[in-house]
């Protein structure tokens, strides 16, 4: 992942560690100004990119923003719109006006059920959390098949690589189809063989995701599967 | 604060009778994300306390009533396991452990940046496995460390530290005989990187030089179990490039 500050070593930073001065630099997230000094709120990697100072989070919880593609899980129906529970701290509402199908008033149901998975994209989210989702998109729909499996959101750029370099990569030596949503929940599909292989990968991930065992897990896999 | 003078908490050679000197802390050792569940978590022992910390959320507050629209609300739920003390501790809420509770969530409001999360909840869970004098010291740090372990922005992190009086002399972190028998006791939670003070409590009666003197220790303290608390977070994501 790219740091900004190739070469440089990388800084762990806690919760209200003063970084440096905030002269000529913005804040940016994880980071606040307060006497002309920037001080850290997270625990992460200190970060610098275009004259912007921000923390890399290690650890942090999913927060919606509009244009998100998430994986979600229908939580509750009613006549005209679906609850989504999409990893957050709050469910998401699908009206049935922007559901991909022509959707009589009633007829929710015949289309999605509660605990059913669907790849949707976030329209929009209000200063008090209240998101909509909308389903009309190139390639948003109901999962009707393979597997949902969940990583840490902080995981979702380890995981897609710069350009999805390593996601298509993934796909390559894993024979799989798979998408991963920006709220840490990743879909799979193909054979149950592939995906079994998939899911360790991924396994790794949520076990040593922070370290660069991901990476080499991946090119193990690559020269493993390449020589059968 | 027993008030019983006939007591004697100071060796003749000015130690305490556990050997620490007067400004002496007890050993802090802090271990974060021990629990996989939580969403962050932390153990901290304090000399023979020991105070596990979760962090669950931010999650949807309910019941809605209890919602702020501007900024998230910060539950927090202290207790001592029964088999915590010698004598058992009747399972449950009692007044003490909400007394905590609620001083504990509110100096973490002034730390965590709630504003970021409306109308959600944050849930902190702080269980006393065992207990020494100064639990709600060694809680409100162990709930600080396993907020940040837990990604929950905050300005600053809050370390609970403990001064008290124990034979007209003013001493550091007090442990149980000290703080049954002892004159007085004055917890508090420090900002350390500001010295802001979050919370302050005094049980007993201290002089303003006695006060002045008090935070002082305390002061100093924070900064070392400070420390510690950096490290046990940094120990967690050791050599763990992104």
């Amino acid at each position: 992942m790219s740091k900004g500050q190739v070469g440089a070593e990388l800084r762990l930073v806690t919760p209200g560690m003063v970084v440096g001065p905030s002269s000529g630099k913005r804040a940016g997230s994880g980071m606040i100004a307060e006497n002309n000094e920037f001080i850290a709120t997270r625990v992460g990697w200190l970060n610098e990119q275009n004259n912007v100072v921000s923390v890399q989070p290690i650890n942090s919880a999913y927060m919606p923003r509009s244009g998100d593609l998430i994986i979600g899980f229908v939580a509750e129906v009613r006549n005209n719109l679906w609850f989504f529970d999409v990893n957050g701290p709050f469910q998401a509402l699908l009206p049935m006006s922007l559901a991909p199908w022509k959707v009589e008033f009633g007829s929710t149901r015949q289309h999605l059920g509660i605990g059913d998975a669907a790849l949707a994209r976030i329209q929009e989210v209000d200063e008090t959390h209240n998101m909509v989702l909308t389903m009309k998109g190139v390639g948003l729909r109901r999962l009707n098949e393979g597997a949902v499996v969940s990583i840490p959101v902080n995981l979702v750029d380890t995981l897609r690589g710069d350009n999805n370099t390593t996601l298509s990569r993934i796909r390559d030596v894993t024979d799989c189809r798979i998408i991963v949503g920006d709220n840490g929940r990743v879909w799979i599909h193909g054979d149950a063989g592939d995906m079994h292989v998939a899911r360790q990968l991924i396994q790794t991930l949520n076990e040593e995701g922070h370290k660069k065992t991901f990476e080499s897990a991946v090119q193990a896999l690559e020269n493993e599967r390449g020589e059968h | 604060m027993g008030g019983y003078g006939d007591v004697k908490l100071l060796r003749d050679d000015g130690k305490r009778l556990d050997g620490r000197a007067i400004d002496e802390m007890r050993p802090v050792t802090i271990e974060a994300g021990v629990l996989p569940a939580a969403d962050g978590s932390a153990m901290v022992t304090h000399g023979l306390n020991v105070a596990v910390a979760a962090v669950y959320g931010p999650m949807e507050a309910h019941p809605r009533k209890i919602q702020r629209q501007d900024r998230a609300v910060i539950d927090v739920r202290y207790n001592m396991a029964p088999f915590s003390t010698g004598d058992r501790i009747r399972p449950g809420f009692n007044r003490r452990s909400r007394e905590i509770s609620k001083v504990t969530a509110e100096s973490l409001e002034s730390v965590v940046l709630v504003e970021r999360y409306p109308r959600s909840k944050i849930r902190v869970e702080i269980e006393i496995l065992a207990a020494e004098a100064g639990t709600r010291c060694a809680g409100i740090t162990a709930a600080s460390v396993a907020l940040a372990d837990a990604g929950i922005p905050m300005r600053d992190m809050i370390v609970g530290v403990a001064s008290g009086k124990i034979e007209d002399t003013v001493v550091l972190d007090l442990d149980k005989a000290e703080d049954n028998y002892g004159q007085a006791d004055l917890p508090v939670g420090i900002l350390p990187n500001t010295g802001e003070i979050a919370f302050l409590q005094m049980d007993g009666d201290l002089s303003i030089e006695e006060y002045n003197l008090a935070m002082e220790y305390n002061h100093k303290a924070a900064k070392e179990i400070h420390e510690i608390m950096v490290d046990a977070l940094k120990r967690r994501y050791e050599g763990g490039e992104n």
